[in-house]
This record gives C-alpha cells, sequence and structure tokens, in this order.
C-alpha cells in the first residue's frame, strides 16, 4: 500500500496563483530576516565599543561592561518573572471564563473590555502607577513588612512612597493580561466542541472538561501567549522608568526603597544625557536583553515542540 | 476576508482625508500680517536639549513666532546630553544645555558652524532648584549643606533626628522615617545639587558632582515631574527639584553664611551675576563658575544655569540670523520676563544680559 | 420488597447529594457578612481607624472559596466540590483583573474629560499657546497616521509570515524566521527607535532627522512579530480536516488559504492585530526620538517632525510650564483620547470580524 503511493506520487499541478503566492509569503519572511539582521547588526557594531570601555566611561563606579549589565539583567528577569507570577493564572482564569463559564451574550462584552486594557499606552500606566497605585499600597507594604519583614522577600525598611518592585510587576502584570488573556480566550474557543461534548458526556464536570480538554488542546497556545506577554514585560520601557525607584543592585527584597532596575528602563533614563561610549554601552545593554529574551523564548520553544501533537496544521 | 487587510487602514485614510482638508484653528495657512512692522524672518529653527528649559522654550516659541509669522521653532526637549550631541552632529541650529561644553568638545568640530569657527555657551536661563519635603506636621524647615547631604547619604534616617531637630527648635518632627527622593535619570538638577553639596560640606559629600546621582541609597525617580509626583504621594520624603515646580508642597530653607534662605528668583539671580565665568575659555563663551560657597544671605547658591550652544559663525548665513534673533530674544528683557512668568525663572542681571547681547552681536 | 426500597433515601453516587440552586450565592453573602462582622470587632476594638471594605471583600472571597469547597465536598462529593472551587476562582479571577481597570479607566476619565471637553481640543494644536488652552489635533492626526502606515507595513508582512510558517514553512528557512521572530519580540522599543533614526540619518546623510514615516518603520519593527506570532497561532489551530477537504475537492494550494484557512481563523487573526495595535500606538520612546516633537500641524510624513499622542501625553506631563493643572489636564485628555482610539478601532475590527467569519458552531 505505502509502495504503491510512493512510486505513483502524483504532483499536483503547478498553478501560478500558487507560485505567486507561495513566492509572496517566502518574500515576507525573509523579509523579516533581513529586517531583523539588519537590527542586530546596528546593535551589535554599535555596543562593541562597550565590551572594551575604559571604567571611567561607567557611570556609578563600575569597571567593566559585565559587572554594569549584571544587576539589570537580573532586575529586567526579576521583573518580567514575578509580572508572569501574577498575569499568567490571573489570565487563564479570565479567559476561561470568558471562553466557558460567562453567559455567551455576556462574553462578547467581556472580552472586548479586557482588550480595552491592551489599549492603555505605557505612559497613562507609568502616571497611575504613580499617582494612584503606589499610594495606595505603600500602607499595605508598611503592615506587611512590620508583620513579616522576618521573610528575606520582604525585609524592610519599607519605601516610604510605596514604588517598589513589586509594584511594578503588578503594573506590568496588568499591561500583559489583556495580551495573554486575548490570545487564550481565542485558543480555548478554538478546542473542538465534540472533545467538550464528548467529555461532558461521559459525566465530566465542568472543570474536568476543561483539565481534559480544553487546556491539554491549549497548551502551546498558551505558553506562546505568555511568550509575548513576557516579551512586552521584558522590554517595557517607560512604564517602568516612572513608576521604579532605582539602583543598581542585585537585591531580591521587594519593598525597599533600592530595586534592581531593568534593562530597558535604564536606557530611557540614561540615554537623554548619555554621549560618546555612553551611548554604547547603552546599545550593548539592549543586545544583552535581545540575548535574554533569546534564551527565554528558545526554552519556550522546547517546551511547546514536545506538544507539537496537538496542533491543527500537523 | 481581503477587507480585513486593508479595510481598517483604508478607513484610516479616510479620516485622514477628512482631517487634511481641515486645518488647526490656531493655524491659519497665511499668516495674517496685521502689523505693518512685520519682520522678514522666514525659515524653520531647530534646537534639542536641556528638559530644564522646556517649559520655558515653549513660552519664548509661542512668543517669537507671534511676532515672525512665518518662523516656525521646534524644540526638542530631549536631554542636554543629546542636545549637545544632535549639535556637534549638525543635526539641530542651536543646543539647550544645562552644562557648558566640555573642553574635548569644544575641541571638535561643529557640523552646522561655518569650516574654522566654533561654539560658544550663552546663558539664558537661571532656575534656582528647590529642596521640597513632604512630612505631617511639618511647615517649614531649615536645613545646613552638612545636614542635607547627611540625608541625601542616608545618613540621617529619622526626622526626629538630633541633628535636624537643632536647626528647627520651634517645629515637632515626628519620629517618620526620611526617603530622600532623587532624580533617577541623569540630570543637570542633579549634578548643580551634588555640587552645591559636594562645594559646601566636602566632609560629608564626598562624591563629585555628576549628573547621575551617584549613590545606591534613597529613592529614584524619573524626571522633575517624578520626583514631586514622588514626594507628594510618598509619607516623610524629601527632594529636589526645580523651583518652579514645587506647587504647594513644604521648601526648605538652606543656610546661606548664618541665616537661613529661601529661594526666591532675585536671590538665584544675584548669586549668579556675582559669579566669575570660567577660566580659561574664549572671552566670547559665558560659561559661569556659579558661587556656591557664598556667605551673603541675599543669595540663593543651590542654582542651575542652562545655557543656549551656539556656532560663532554659521555654515548657512540665513540660518545664523535666525539663531542671532531668536537667542537675542531669549536673552533680551522680554524673553527673560517671559520665562520668569511660564517657567518661573530667575531673570539674567542687566550685566549678564549685556554680555550676551555683545556677544550675539559678533554672531554671522 | 419494592415499597421498601422506594422509600428508603437514595444513595447512588450519580444523583445523591446536590446542594440547592442558589446555595453558591447565599454562600457568598454569608461569608461576606462574617468577615464583616469580625472587621466591624476590630473597628470597634479599636484596632483600625475606620471599616476596611478591601480586607472584608478579599477575606470573605478567601472564606467563600474554602466553604464552597468543604460543604460541596460533603454533600456531593470531591468531583463536584472541586468543580465548584474552580468556578470560584475563575470568576474571583475575572473580577480581580477588573479592578485596575476600572481604576484605571476611572482615572483617565476622571483627569481627561476637563480639557477633552474643551472646544478647542480636536480643532486646535498648540502652536503658539502657552499655560492653558490649545488643542491635540495635531498629535491625533499624527498618531493616526503613523501608525496607519505601520499597520499598512506590518500586517501584510506579518501575515503573510505566518501562513509561510504553517501552510509551506519546511526545514531550516521556517526554523529560522521561526526563531527570529521570537528574539524580534524582544526588541525593547527604544532600540528599535534607535535602529529607525541611525538607519535614516545614514540613508539621508541628516545627523538630525526626524520625520513621521521613520516612527512607522520604527513602530512596524515592533509590530510585525507580534502579528506573526499570534496569526501563527490562530492559523495553527484551524483544523487539518478542513485543509484536507478542500484539497480533495481540487482547490488550489492558495486558495485553500485564502478561502478556507484564512476566514475561520478571521476572528483570531483580527483580535491578534488589534493587540498588535495597541501594542504600538502608545509607544513613545521611539517616537520621541524618531519623529521628534512639535507644537505645530503636519500632514507630510516624510518632512518635518511629526506629533503623536504618546508623546504629547509624555511631553505635557514631563515638562509641566507654570500652569501645572493645564498641562496634567491635556496629558490626561491625550491619554484619553488615544484610549478612545483604540476602542472605536477594536468595535470596527469586531464587526468586519463577524461579518466575514464562516458560521460556526459557537
Amino acid at each position: 500500500m505505502t509502495t504503491a503511493v510512493a512510486r505513483g506520487t502524483i504532483r499536483a499541478p503547478q498553478r501560478p496563483g500558487d507560485r505567486i503566492f507561495s513566492t509572496a509569503t517566502v518574500v515576507s519572511g525573509g523579509l523579516i530576516l533581513a529586517v531583523l539582521a539588519s537590527v542586530a547588526a546596528f546593535l551589535l557594531v554599535q555596543s562593541l565599543p562597550a565590551f572594551v570601555a575604559k571604567p571611567e566611561d561607567f557611570t556609578g563606579g563600575y569597571t567593566n561592561f559585565w559587572s554594569y549589565v549584571w544587576p539589570l539583567a537580573f532586575g529586567t528577569l526579576w521583573s518580567a518573572f514575578l509580572a508572569l507570577l501574577i498575569a499568567v493564572p490571573l489570565a487563564i482564569g479570565i479567559a476561561l471564563f470568558i471562553s466557558h463559564y460567562a453567559p455567551r451574550k455576556l462574553s462578547q462584552g467581556l472580552g472586548y473590555i479586557v482588550d480595552l486594557l491592551a489599549a492603555v499606552p505605557s505612559v497613562v500606566f507609568g502616571l497611575w502607577g504613580i499617582g494612584v497605585l503606589a499610594p495606595l499600597l505603600q500602607p499595605f507594604y508598611a503592615t506587611l513588612v512590620a508583620w513579616f519583614g522576618w521573610i528575606p522577600l520582604f525585609a524592610g525598611p519599607v519605601s516610604g512612597t510605596g514604588r517598589t518592585i513589586l509594584t511594578v510587576a503588578i503594573v506590568l502584570a496588568v499591561m500583559v493580561l489583556p495580551i495573554i488573556t486575548a490570545l487564550c480566550r481565542e485558543i480555548f474557543l478554538q478546542t473542538p466542541v465534540l472533545y467538550e461534548e464528548a467529555s461532558l458526556a461521559l459525566g465530566a464536570t465542568r472543570w474536568e472538561m476543561i483539565a481534559m480538554a480544553v487546556l491539554p488542546f491549549g497548551r502551546s497556545g498558551i505558553i506562546s501567549a505568555s511568550m509575548l506577554g513576557l516579551g512586552r514585560a521584558l522590554g517595557e520601557t517607560m512604564a517602568v522608568a516612572m513608576v521604579l525607584s532605582p539602583s543598581s543592585q542585585v537585591v531580591f527584597q521587594l519593598l525597599t526603597s533600592q530595586n534592581p532596575t531593568t534593562i530597558a528602563a535604564n536606557i530611557a533614563l540614561n540615554f537623554p544625557e548619555a554621549h560618546g561610549t555612553g551611548v554604547n554601552i547603552l546599545l550593548a545593554t539592549g543586545l544583552v536583553l535581545f540575548v535574554i529574551t533569546l534564551a527565554v523564548n528558545m526554552v519556550a520553544r522546547l517546551i511547546i515542540n514536545r506538544r507539537k501533537a496537538f496542533s491543527g496544521a500537523n | 476576508m481581503n477587507f480585513t487587510r486593508f479595510g481598517r487602514p483604508a478607513v484610516i485614510a479616510v479620516v485622514a482625508a477628512l482631517a487634511l482638508s481641515s486645518c488647526a484653528s490656531n493655524e491659519s495657512a497665511t499668516p495674517a500680517s496685521t502689523e505693518g512692522a512685520a519682520s522678514a524672518l522666514t525659515g524653520t529653527l531647530t534646537g534639542a536639549g536641556s528638559s530644564a528649559q522646556g517649559s520655558a522654550q515653549e513660552a519664548w516659541i509661542a512668543a517669537f513666532q507671534t511676532a515672525n509669522p512665518d518662523v516656525t521653532v521646534n524644540y526638542d526637549p530631549s536631554g542636554s546630553g543629546a542636545g549637545r550631541e544632535t549639535f556637534i552632529g549638525g543635526g539641530s541650529d542651536f543646543a539647550g544645555s544645562d552644562s557648558y561644553l566640555k573642553d574635548e568638545e569644544l575641541a571638535g568640530t561643529f557640523a552646522a558652524c561655518a569650516p574654522g569657527s566654533s561654539a560658544v555657551d550663552l546663558p539664558v536661563y537661571i532656575s534656582p532648584i528647590a529642596v521640597i519635603f513632604n512630612v505631617e506636621g511639618v511647615k517649614d524647615l531649615n536645613l545646613d549643606s552638612d545636614t542635607l547631604a547627611k540625608i541625601f547619604k542616608g545618613e540621617i534616617t529619622t526626622w526626629n533626628d538630633p541633628a535636624i531637630a537643632a536647626l528647627n527648635p520651634k517645629a515637632t518632627l515626628p519620629a517618620t522615617a526620611i526617603t530622600a527622593v532623587h532624580r533617577s535619570d541623569d540630570s543637570g538638577t542633579t549634578k548643580n545639587f551634588t555640587d552645591y553639596l559636594f562645594q559646601t560640606a566636602p566632609d560629608v559629600w564626598t562624591d563629585a558632582p555628576a549628573d547621575p546621582f551617584p549613590l545606591q541609597s534613597g529613592e529614584g525617580a524619573k524626571g522633575t515631574s517624578g520626583v514631586v509626583d514622588a514626594v507628594t504621594n510618598g509619607v516623610g520624603t524629601i527632594g529636589y527639584a526645580d523651583a518652579s515646580k514645587a506647587g504647594d508642597l513644604g521648601v526648605a530653607k538652606i543656610k546661606v553664611g548664618d541665616k537661613f534662605v529661601g529661594y526666591t528668583a532675585d536671590a538665584a539671580a544675584a548669586v549668579v551675576a556675582d559669579s566669575p565665568l570660567v577660566e580659561g575659555r574664549d572671552k566670547s563663551d559665558l560659561a559661569i563658575k556659579i558661587n556656591r560657597l557664598t556667605t551673603d544671605p541675599t543669595h540663593y547658591p543651590l542654582v542651575l544655569v542652562s545655557y543656549a550652544v551656539v556656532c560663532t559663525e554659521y555654515a548657512d548665513a540665513a540660518q545664523g540670523e535666525l539663531v542671532k534673533a531668536y537667542v537675542s530674544y531669549m536673552a533680551g528683557s522680554d524673553g527673560q520676563s517671559v520665562a520668569a512668568s511660564a517657567g518661573g525663572a530667575a531673570p539674567l542681571s542687566t550685566e549678564l544680559a549685556d554680555k550676551v547681547s555683545a556677544v550675539l552681536a559678533t554672531i554671522k | 420488597m419494592s415499597t421498601t426500597t422506594m422509600a428508603a433515601p437514595m444513595t447512588n453516587s450519580l444523583t445523591a447529594g446536590k446542594l440547592p440552586k442558589h446555595s453558591g450565592l447565599a454562600v457568598l453573602l454569608g461569608s461576606w457578612l462574617v468577615t464583616a462582622a469580625v472587621f466591624f470587632v476590630v473597628q470597634l476594638s479599636g484596632a483600625s481607624e475606620s471599616f476596611n471594605i478591601a480586607g472584608t471583600l478579599f477575606f470573605g472571597t478567601v472564606l467563600y472559596c474554602v466553604a464552597i469547597y468543604l460543604l460541596s465536598y460533603f454533600v456531593e462529593g470531591v468531583r463536584k466540590a472541586k468543580d465548584r472551587l474552580v468556578t470560584a476562582l475563575v470568576t474571583a479571577a475575572f473580577v480581580v483583573a477588573l479592578l485596575p481597570l476600572i481604576s484605571l479607566v476611572a482615572t483617565t476619565v476622571i483627569n481627561g474629560l476637563p480639557a477633552f471637553l474643551t472646544p478647542t481640543f480636536f480643532t486646535a494644536s498648540q502652536r503658539n499657546v502657552v499655560g492653558a488652552g490649545g488643542g491635540a489635533l495635531h498629535a491625533v492626526m499624527g498618531t493616526l497616521l503613523i501608525t496607519g502606515v505601520a499597520t499598512l507595513i506590518s500586517v501584510p508582512i506579518g501575515l503573510l509570515t505566518a501562513i509561510y510558517l504553517t501552510e509551506y514553512g519546511r526545514g531550516r528557512l521556517s526554523r529560522a524566521i521561526t526563531f527570529f521572530v521570537d528574539v524580534m519580540t524582544g526588541i525593547p522599543s527604544i532600540v528599535a527607535g534607535l535602529f529607525a533614526f541611525a538607519l535614516f540619518s545614514l540613508l539621508f546623510n541628516d545627523p538630525g532627522i526626524r520625520f513621521g514615516f521613520g516612527g512607522a518603520i520604527a513602530l512596524s519593527v515592533l509590530m510585525i512579530p507580534v502579528v506573526v506570532r499570534s496569526s501563527e497561532e490562530m492559523l495553527k489551530l484551524v483544523p487539518n480536516e478542513l485543509r484536507e477537504a478542500a484539497y480533495a475537492l481540487g482547490v488550489p494550494k492558495w486558495l485553500t488559504i485564502l478561502k478556507v484557512v484564512l476566514p475561520t481563523s478571521l476572528a483570531g487573526i483580527v483580535t491578534g492585530i488589534m493587540i498588535s495595535i495597541a501594542r504600538v500606538i502608545g509607544e513613545t520612546a521611539p517616537l520621541l526620538i524618531i519623529s521628534g516633537f512639535t507644537a505645530s500641524m503636519n500632514y507630510d510624513l516624510f518632512n518635518e517632525r511629526m506629533m503623536t499622542l504618546p508623546v504629547f501625553v509624555y511631553t505635557q506631563y514631563a515638562n509641566q510650564g507654570a500652569d501645572t493643572q493645564a498641562y496634567l489636564d491635556r496629558a490626561w485628555a491625550g491619554a484619553l483620547t488615544l484610549v478612545l482610539i483604540v476602542m472605536l478601532l477594536n468595535a470596527l475590527a469586531r464587526i468586519i470580524a463577524k461579518l466575514f467569519s464562516p458560521k460556526l458552531g459557537r
């Protein structure tokens, strides 16, 4: 049977439409590679001087590039990790609520409302973070430090303004929430109705149906959505720069005035006054952010590829 | 479904086309030259640099464009360093900068200037820096520079510290912890503030003045607005900001000589008028070395001087004329009073303004 | 014999134990009441100054989750209990997410309305305006033009790439594209701005170049990966049966994609595009670098500086004049306008998606 098929492979006729269309897709794919290559080349060329920069080129008493970038890289990962820790469970919950729990009529409107959150520009998140969220959380932080100060994460002294890395993580979480939610929602809605009905017919409760049919089907999508969210959290510039009280140190404390700052925020803060090698150093930190995102994405891809069987296109 | 791909942009294009036919109500297509003495200046002038000058530039531009309807002036408040860099590269016609040109910058060439000519710094904007605080129950606060330096170094951590209490015998100081807010971005305000501490409290403050805040202690906030917001919304906070943005916050008096002096425009202008020029520079370069160690109680030494950086001779003579007219307006008495009302600046002294206009007269 | 079995209570696992219809609601209200009582006692004892509403709602909801689980566990069994717990958690997640949204929107609307309602806000620019007055027409136009062009560039490229990846892509090229699109999601927005600036100042040999189209390019760099990533995800979800059915009917591949695959995933793709627009329309840093800042109108994408709403909001906030309130009012009004624009686009996109999507089971 198989040999027969292999011998007698029928080649589909090549239509001009097919050829034009597939060429167009290849060209646009190639264009992306070209754009990225030029961005990468630009970053690489610009950041080369930073790796050999002399100690006096660094602000803040650093002796070489790696000691300068390490606290920044840590801050970037730490804040994005905290933000995803808050956002992903919430986003899955919201997406499930909209797709499987809310009444059909309501769910459309609800989805619309969550999408709105994606529309709020980061400057506004910054203004809101300073003006509303931080003052609101400060008394809560003070209580937390007073009661739970013995846990290293909550060690004092508490910040007098509430502009700590936890506040930033919450702001970032709210920013990435709509991205993750919107994608998860679409993916959950795509679950084949047959699977769902089959599991319900076997007597599964709603949760069991979701756990057995919806979540496994959407797993690669959830990870993809989280990675998109992570991309935004890692690269977010203005909101972090405005809300965070930064200092270049590696500290895990969540509630003090000294917080590790992120690479993107550091670029935004220092770029206007940077000159000479200073610019190169900042761009080199941008390159590091690039590499970090790359590593995170590779891990995510590995996880997704292990579950490839669920993708419809395969 | 192709409609999705092209429909949305098409709608945008339609909206844009509709709006294209209309124009902003405050911009007439043909400037009405009602007054007979309408100027003959035309063209577009581009400046970039200091964000401290931002609100003053906005007022200057509005007034200058009204007087010269055919001129458009754009000013990017992108930061002093970026402004100088843009100017050196020839991307703008003048730069606004909170610190004067460095020697190595002067040694190089300036792309917008005629070959062989150089650039000069002209003081156009003086702003006092206020020490702002937000402590419950405290309205007036006196501080000397040692105490101020210790607060920002994190050596004094509560408001009822004996050092502060000794300076404020009448105030009831709470036991609240101090949160000292500094600028998290590089800024000329930080440089002037740390320069003041470095010169007046050398035993406590040992870090040389620089654009970034040198210590890891305290709390950082982005930009003047960020510092003001953080101080306003925080508990037991203290910070420094351009005086015009202090708003309703408490402002500390600093010790000059034997007295405690609050900021006023006059006191800020007085200290600049009394300060010598930086030595070893071209005589047309008016970089000022601010006299922070003054003991005269009519002076307020915590000030920032911001410069307009211009060419001595422009490669494009017409552009040179424009710059000359605009900077003359900025440094003139009209411009200075506009800046004072719009940006809370202190006026240049008559003597200094004369020096600036003498230099401007030589610009080609 | 039979009568005795009829009289005995039914204890089989399928029908036994079911909480009354509105017991969930009753337990919720009960939990809130109990916590309210606790906080009331705390307040009376003088431990806190005012009645803690946030605390009541929070701990009340936690109590509800525990109570409904235990109640259902003993009456309905462990499977039902888990289901009820998850329902409670999922609903709570939704409500929790709504809180910052409401707070944000309320703050924006309350602070933005005063300036938003001034008659000049949509008819005037900021040219020659100091202090109060003036408008944001120049910024609104700039944002629409720049974002529109960025969308025009990104959506075809992004969508075609996503199609390549799901329908054609095999081997090294598709792996490379997937990989580099992932990398592109990590470009910090400010780097995209710097890249566009470096590119165009090199191309036109103008070290101070500022123009709207450059901003559109910078935004496209940020937008394309989001379009590719989200469209790819949606295209992958189209069942292979549909493609195979089309091929079996002799439909060419490109028509299968255009007529079957794309319409099936249209709603998802449109959502992805809307997310990508929302993602870039609020970008400040790159536009500040490459499109610049001006107080005047400019309709020409290829000449001179162009104002955009996020830059407008940022500069109004960062460079306040003496009359601080006027600047803050305008900043918030600008933010409100931006949110409204995205709302409008979103509504439009949903209508389009609804009109053109095939009617499926859902």
